[in-house]
């Protein structure tokens, strides 16, 4: 399985993602700059946490309005999945290929720590290697986490099975509606999450947790 | 040249911690009486236009596509 990782002025967690990447599917990752209009032909396209824009006007919002963001709503038309984590869900918000939208944490205080999420959904592509109701360890690292969504959009993901994980265990750091750290889109092949799974895949990193995560869009469990 | 000044707010219903922060330092500075505080954005923007309607129909586009996230946020302008 293919993988690449998209990168923009800001971001700066997308060293971590071709590392953790690299590690899972035993191949590196192909980078994707901001002005591409192409996308290599990848089974996964990542959009990695930090701070595009200097988080300008919202966060996310101007660079769900770079022209790599067209390509990769074209690949996720055709089935191509596409994971988003912290600000790379942010993006996905605002470039409209997720429902809702994240507010400030209801603290104002970024949160930098690790906390527990539940795997609200493990009939996923992201989450197959996973069981339902696990509960696993992920560091979050954000200031805009908040997750809102009418009444209406709410009640859909819920029914759809759309929220994929929860913070568990009393461990919501940012006020979320409904516990929620990271929702797919209706057709399964878009995620995006506040949690960093991709610092935590292997020994050095304390644990394991987020592997599983990549191992499933990967399809490498088994590996 | 049409000058216009844009104003994005939060829809109701949407949690604003913002707003509820500077509604509780406006109340520690001995403010009292201040029922609600919703923080928004105001934008001023310098058009090459001469023409309103076109103006009208250029900053609502603008609006809907960056300056506001409707999925949160109502957008106003106003020309002068």
């Amino acid at each position: 399985m293919k993988s690449a990782v998209v990168q923009l002025p800001g971001l700066n967690r997308d060293r971590d993602m071709i590392a953790a990447l690299t590690k899972i599917s035993g191949k590196a990752p192909v980078t994707v700059w901001q002005t591409e209009t192409e996308i290599p032909d990848v089974d996964l396209i990542v959009i990695p946490g930090g701070f595009s824009y200097g988080d300008y006007l919202r966060c996310g919002a101007i660079a769900a309005r770079m022209p790599v963001m067209q390509a990769i709503k074209a690949k996720a038309e055709q089935g191509v999945k596409v994971l988003g984590v912290c600000n790379g869900f942010q993006i996905l918000l605002e470039a409209g290929l997720l429902p809702g939208a994240l507010m400030r944490n209801a603290s104002l205080r970024f949160v930098c720590k690790e906390i527990k999420l539940e795997v609200a959904n493990a009939d996923t592509d992201f989450t197959r290697a996973y069981a339902k109701g696990q509960i696993i360890r992920c560091p979050v690292a954000h200031h805009d986490g908040n997750f809102f969504a009418d009444a209406e959009t709410l009640k859909t993901i819920e029914g759809n099975g759309q929220v994929v994980f929860r913070y568990a265990d009393g461990t919501n750091p940012n006020g979320s509606m409904n516990d929620i750290a990271g929702v797919m889109n209706a057709k399964g092949n878009v995620l995006g999450m506040m949690p960093h799974p991709e610092n935590l895949i292997e020994a050095a990193h304390g644990g394991n947790d987020g592997r599983g995560i990549f191992a499933s869009a990967l399809d490498v469990i088994a590996a | 040249m049409i000058k216009a000044r844009v104003t994005v707010t939060l829809k109701n219903g949407v949690l604003d911690p913002q707003g509820k922060a500077i509604e509780g330092a406006l109340g520690s500075l001995g403010f009292s009486g201040v029922g609600q505080v919703r923080q928004g954005k105001v934008f001023d923007l310098e058009l090459n236009e001469t023409d309103k309607a076109k103006a009208e129909e250029a900053l609502k586009a603008m609006c809907e596509k960056l300056l506001a996230n409707t999925v949160i946020e109502n957008y106003s302008f106003t020309l002068s």
